[in-house]
């Protein structure tokens, strides 16, 4: 046992948990400004420039509103979807939807990314359909709701399986119940299998949440000018300022929100669904 | 009256799904520069200056290079955790199988930012073995998954069986849970892959100045440089990510494992 459990472990120890710490304290290290050179002194600087610069706050916000929305409008599109195909289709036609939802979730990320930035672009897709019925044209490409439906869209698959996963496994004999008493199809929906399916809802919005908060690729590449990520200035920061530390400081903030995020999920039931 | 509402809503999801991954896949075709719709035809006028392109062909040759590397060290590492963690209980357990988990589950810029400053404090230089460690490092758990929900689903007679009929451990693994196993292990295996030929939030931070074909992707569309070539690129990308999963998907009906997100969350997220 210790010589096939040494491996994986070692690994993990070594290069990942190291790495980790490695983060931690080098958030509390500088870049000396001469040399560009880390200087290994502690120091709240890095912090101290996160809270008193406003426009750290502005795309902190930003990050996590978006993510909110995100969350929110995925629990929306899932919602009926999971139900129709836990509840109401036939086996076949659920699980074809199955492995409709498995492709997209597995397919690559960067080009479903770009191919959104064709449909949205001024003279893609999108506007040339509205045209084609009379909607005219809208001008939402490169802009915070160009985000919202890019991230919405890439994240769909992540809250459909388990709010599936949740459906499904509501007893037959609750619903069962439920209209032998008298409750309408909208009423058993309403108090025995939403609540039931709340777990997985809130599964699904670890994922969708989490997953928006540590993205730099989608704002680049569907956000306009100054709709930076949290992402964008940790990229940055290591990619052109070469300020590690500064970007391990600012890497804390979405650490610090997803922990208080799975301690509230956990709260809804979210780990018993995973 | 609801059912046939249900239905619509589904289907327009499932159109909302697919339409620009068919609309990505009809792009390679563009004959012109130009990357307005419609398309002024469709041609393949592009395939061979793609081909032939030295930048890409290296940025594709670096990036199959680290997904076969990863993937070998992500079957090799995810199968021992996935057994220590099914046969035997021991204190740590649950950690272990957390901490597996803990690259998808932490956004990816922490990951990379991690191993960033991890490189950086240890003075390591960026290479393949860099880009290895950080893909790797999140492809164990997709191994790890598949091989324990395989043996989850194994009754654990067949094992004590071929041990009553004389077999001894070794035996035991080459003729009874191998096979067993070896399904589960070519769908992680496949799995793995296509999740490192596609990975970019990492891959930035463990790559330096090296291009892996992702990163070159990214880096033309951001530059708006020779995007006919880059619709080319990417329909091999899409390829290159769905077709493993259409076969891990085949290999894997009985567990269902393919769901990822609860299948990740069983021990838990990206």
């Amino acid at each position: 046992m210790g010589l096939l459990l040494a491996p994986p472990s070692a690994w993990f120890v070594v290069l990942y948990l190291a790495a980790l710490v490695a983060l931690f304290v080098s958030a509390f290290w500088q870049v000396d400004e001469f040399t560009g050179n880390i200087v290994h002194n502690w120091t709240f600087a890095n912090f101290h420039t996160l809270l008193s610069e406003p426009i750290y706050r502005t795309i902190a916000l930003r990050t996590i509103g978006i993510a909110a929305a995100v969350t929110l409008t995925d629990a929306a599109l899932a919602l009926p979807f999971a139900y129709y195909a836990a509840r109401v289709a036939s086996r076949r036609t659920s699980s074809m939807l199955f492995v409709a939802v498995l492709l997209p979730l597995w397919s690559s990320y960067l080009v479903r990314v770009y191919a959104w930035r064709l449909i949205l672009a001024k003279d893609g897709v999108l506007n040339w359909a509205l045209d084609k019925i009379g909607l005219g044209s809208v001008n939402v490409a490169y802009s915070n709701t160009a985000m919202w439906i890019v991230f919405s869209y890439i994240w769909l698959p992540f809250m459909i399986m388990p709010v599936w996963a949740a459906i499904e496994r509501v007893p037959e004999s609750l619903l069962e119940a439920s209209a032998d008493m008298g409750a309408k199809g909208w009423q058993t929906f309403r108090r025995v299998t939403l609540p039931l399916a709340l777990p997985g809802l809130a599964a699904g919005s670890i994922f969708t949440f989490s997953l928006t908060l540590g993205d730099f690729i989608t704002p680049t590449l569907v956000g306009g000018a100054g709709s930076d990520f949290i992402g964008n200035v940790v990229y940055r920061s290591v990619g052109v300022a070469n300020d590690v530390p500064f970007a391990a400081a600012f890497a804390a903030v979405p650490v610090i929100v997803m922990t208080a995020y799975l301690l509230f999920a956990r709260r809804l039931g979210a780990f018993e669904a995973l | 009256m609801t059912r046939v509402a249900l239905r619509l809503w589904t289907a327009a999801i499932v159109a909302f799904l697919f339409v620009p991954i068919i609309l990505i896949c009809v792009y390679a075709f563009n004959p012109s520069n130009i990357q307005s719709w419609p398309l002024s035809g469709l041609s393949t006028k592009w395939f061979s200056s793609t081909w032939h392109n030295q930048e890409m062909r290296q940025a594709l040759w670096l990036s199959v290079r680290a997904g076969l590397i990863s993937t070998a060290i992500a079957l090799a590492l995810g199968t021992m955790a996935a057994f220590v963690v099914h046969r035997f209980r021991f204190f740590g357990r649950d950690a272990v199988s957390l901490l597996l988990v803990l690259p998808l589950a932490l956004p990816g810029i922490i990951t990379g930012m991690a191993l960033n400053s991890f490189f950086a404090f240890g003075g390591v230089t960026f290479s393949l073995t860099t880009i290895v460690i950080g893909h790797a490092t999140f492809c164990i758990v997709v191994v790890y998954n598949n091989v324990v929900a395989r043996l989850r689903r194994t009754s654990g007679s067949l094992t004590e069986a071929a041990m009553d009929l004389g077999a001894d451990g070794w035996q035991t693994f080459r003729d009874v849970t191998l096979p067993v196993v070896s399904t589960a292990l070519v769908a992680g295996g496949l799995l793995a892959f296509a999740l490192s030929f596609d990975e970019v939030i990492v891959t930035t931070f463990t790559a330096g100045a090296q291009n892996t074909l992702p990163l070159w992707i990214f880096g033309q569309i951001r530059l708006g440089q020779r995007l006919p070539q880059v619709n080319v690129v990417v329909l091999i990308v899409m390829a290159l990510t769905l077709i493993p999963v259409i076969l891990a998907q085949r290999l894997t009906r009985d567990t269902g494992v393919l769901r990822r997100a609860p299948a990740v969350g069983a021990a838990k997220p990206r």
